[in-house]
């Protein structure tokens, strides 16, 4: 029984150690190595044959040259601004979009809402990558949206919408939509009613109920939400390389350009840890309000 | 609570359900288009799927993609699951805190860090790039997923039944086989489903994980769609769209039978 229970710890243990923990740490240690033409494409090489010695030069040989050279070349730094930038733009927008979504379906007759469930939850479960695609074809210049605006007459000349960071926010708030409508709407749903019928009628009028009744009590469903756009979005890859052109720069594609164009695998490396200290301070949040909104619903 | 719809609720559902379903519709109606101009309609026609079915770069790439999918996913259901086992009745062990982290952090890691380290990974112990590193690397971020589906299900389900096998004579393993796993196979049974999701839909991850002889789905639509839209890649959404919401709709339907003759029967038991 001990060893059955032992072997039930270790397999998804030492899985996730050698498939996630380890890679990791290579990350971190090639972060540290400098660029070199040889295959692999970083120095120092890990020579274990050489034995103490060869693991000690391997370790005098790090330093924190990439990371200085972050700091020193503006693409970089610029990067990581615009992502924060363009990541908190569009959780906002988001947040805009989707409560009045969340506020409605909790408003829902009862009978409305396994279907409004699941019509909120099958996009998620569509292609991310066909998602954003669909986009293209409407934001274009030669696009829909744009064919129907000139045929309307409201505007004389196609709207560059389409290699712009506005392009990226609308597919930002498209794809994690449900993401923002799903914490919100079960706050909602939980609330007790009579809370705005007492608000009434001690003389609120029904918005300024809904200001200060409804509002606060669905922060926590907002603040989840929030962070579950925000922490994707950061990283995000698809949506800035197929309609944010090149001119929107978000960290997740200079990493993968970095990676795969340019072949300098150590200062991808370098921002990647970079990123990831970035998403920290919000996963670090987003647990605490986790933790807080569990130990209230007990 | 009044329960009638005002007419903001109304229109607020009607336009959020509009953005959401909008862009897709235009798709799957321009796929049925016959011109090779996708903004311009030139009457209906399936003569894009027909090349669709031709094409063996996309037939190659979706066969991948499908075996991909299965492996990794049954791989991803089996580890989950034993992780959240371990997690919710594991009891205390050294490294608890490590094992839990390591289980949430995949969920918030950006895709393109667990690419690249796994990448790294497979370039340091030297293994060669196929669809055997595809099916490593999704099995790792899909069991995490997988792991939380199972755990939530097994936090909720009362303990007593399984104290009352162990009662009654089970061996643990036992008592797991006929009292456990029941309960919990509708969740293993939708974190397979989600596993499965995630590795047909996936980009970033694979495109570094595989090699040149192992191109996937998204990988093909990727570097198609890079260069603009294409009526074929239009056909090939439409068709990914269509299985993807029968799945969703039939499994939700089925559902819904079964709570409901489970109120049945709950009913007719208080009668009795």
């Amino acid at each position: 029984m001990n060893l059955r229970r032992l072997a039930l710890i270790l397999v998804p243990y030492l899985w996730l150690m050698g498939f996630f923990l380890v890679p990791f740490l290579i990350v971190v240690k090639i972060a540290l190595s400098d660029t070199a033409i040889a295959i692999p494409p970083y120095w120092p090489v890990l020579d274990l044959s050489a034995g103490w010695t060869g693991i000690k030069e391997f370790f005098s040989e790090l330093d924190l040259e990439n990371f200085i050279f972050l700091t020193e070349d503006s693409l970089y730094w610029k990067s990581y601004l615009s992502s924060l930038q363009i990541a908190t733009i569009s959780t906002f927008l988001t947040l805009l979009v989707g409560y009045p979504i969340a506020y409605a379906m909790a408003q829902a007759p009862d009978e409305w809402r396994p279907t409004l469930m699941m019509l909120v939850i099958l996009p998620f479960w569509t292609s991310f990558l066909i998602r954003v695609y669909s986009w293209v074809g409407i934001i274009a210049n030669e696009g829909l949206l744009n064919q129907f605006l000139l045929w309307t007459g409201l505007i004389s000349e196609p709207l560059q919408i389409m290699n712009t960071p506005t392009a990226v926010y609308i597919g930002i708030v498209y794809t994690y939509l449900p993401f923002m409508i799903l914490p919100i709407y079960a706050t909602l749903e939980k609330m007790d009613g009579s809370l705005i019928e007492a608000a009434v009628d001690l003389g609120c009028s029904r918005g300024k109920a809904f200001w200060l009744v409804t509002l606060p009590l669905s922060r926590p469903g907002m603040i989840a939400g929030c962070f579950l756009v925000f922490i994707p979005a950061l990283g995000e890859f698809v949506i800035p390389s197929l309609l944010g052109g090149s001119q929107t720069l978000m960290i997740g594609k200079v990493l993968w350009e970095e990676f795969f164009s340019n072949r300098d695998w150590p200062v991808a490396a370098a921002v990647a840890v970079v990123l990831l200290l970035l998403l920290v301070i919000p996963i670090v949040l987003f647990q605490r309000n986790q933790q807080k909104q569990e130990e209230a619903g007990r | 609570m009044n329960r009638s719809m005002s007419w903001f609720n109304v229109t607020s559902l009607t336009l959020g359900f509009a953005f959401l379903y909008l862009p897709m519709m235009i798709l799957i109606f321009y796929s049925f288009n016959a011109s090779k101009l996708v903004t311009v309609w030139a009457g209906f026609s399936t003569k894009w799927y027909g090349e669709l079915l031709h094409n063996k770069q996309f037939l190659d790439a979706a066969w991948v993609t499908l075996r991909v999918g299965v492996m990794s996913s049954t791989a991803a259901t089996i580890l989950g699951t034993m992780a959240a086992y371990v997690m919710v009745r594991g009891g205390r062990f050294f490294g608890r805190t490590l094992f839990s982290g390591m289980i949430y952090a995949p969920l918030v890691m950006p895709e393109v860090i667990t690419g690249l380290s796994l990448l790294l990974l497979f370039i340091a112990i030297g293994l060669d790039r196929g669809i055997f590193t595809i099916v490593l690397a999704h099995t790792t971020f899909s069991m995490c997923y997988v792991s939380v589906v199972v755990s939530s299900r097994l936090m909720t389900f009362d303990r007593s039944l399984e104290e009352a096998a162990l009662d009654l004579g089970c061996s643990p393993f036992d008592a797991f086989k006929s009292v456990t796993l029941p309960i919990i196979t509708p969740a293993v049974i939708s974190g397979w489903l989600l596993a499965f999701t995630l590795s047909l839909d996936d980009l970033v991850i694979a495109s570094f994980a595989s090699g040149p002889s192992s191109t996937t789905l998204p990988i093909k639509i990727f570097s198609a769609v890079r260069l603009g839209v294409s009526p074929e890649i239009n056909a090939l959404s439409t068709i990914m769209i269509g299985i993807v919401a029968t799945g969703v709709i039939t499994t939700s339907l089925i559902s819904k039978n079964a709570i409901r003759r489970q109120r049945q029967e709950e009913l007719e038991g208080t009668k009795l």
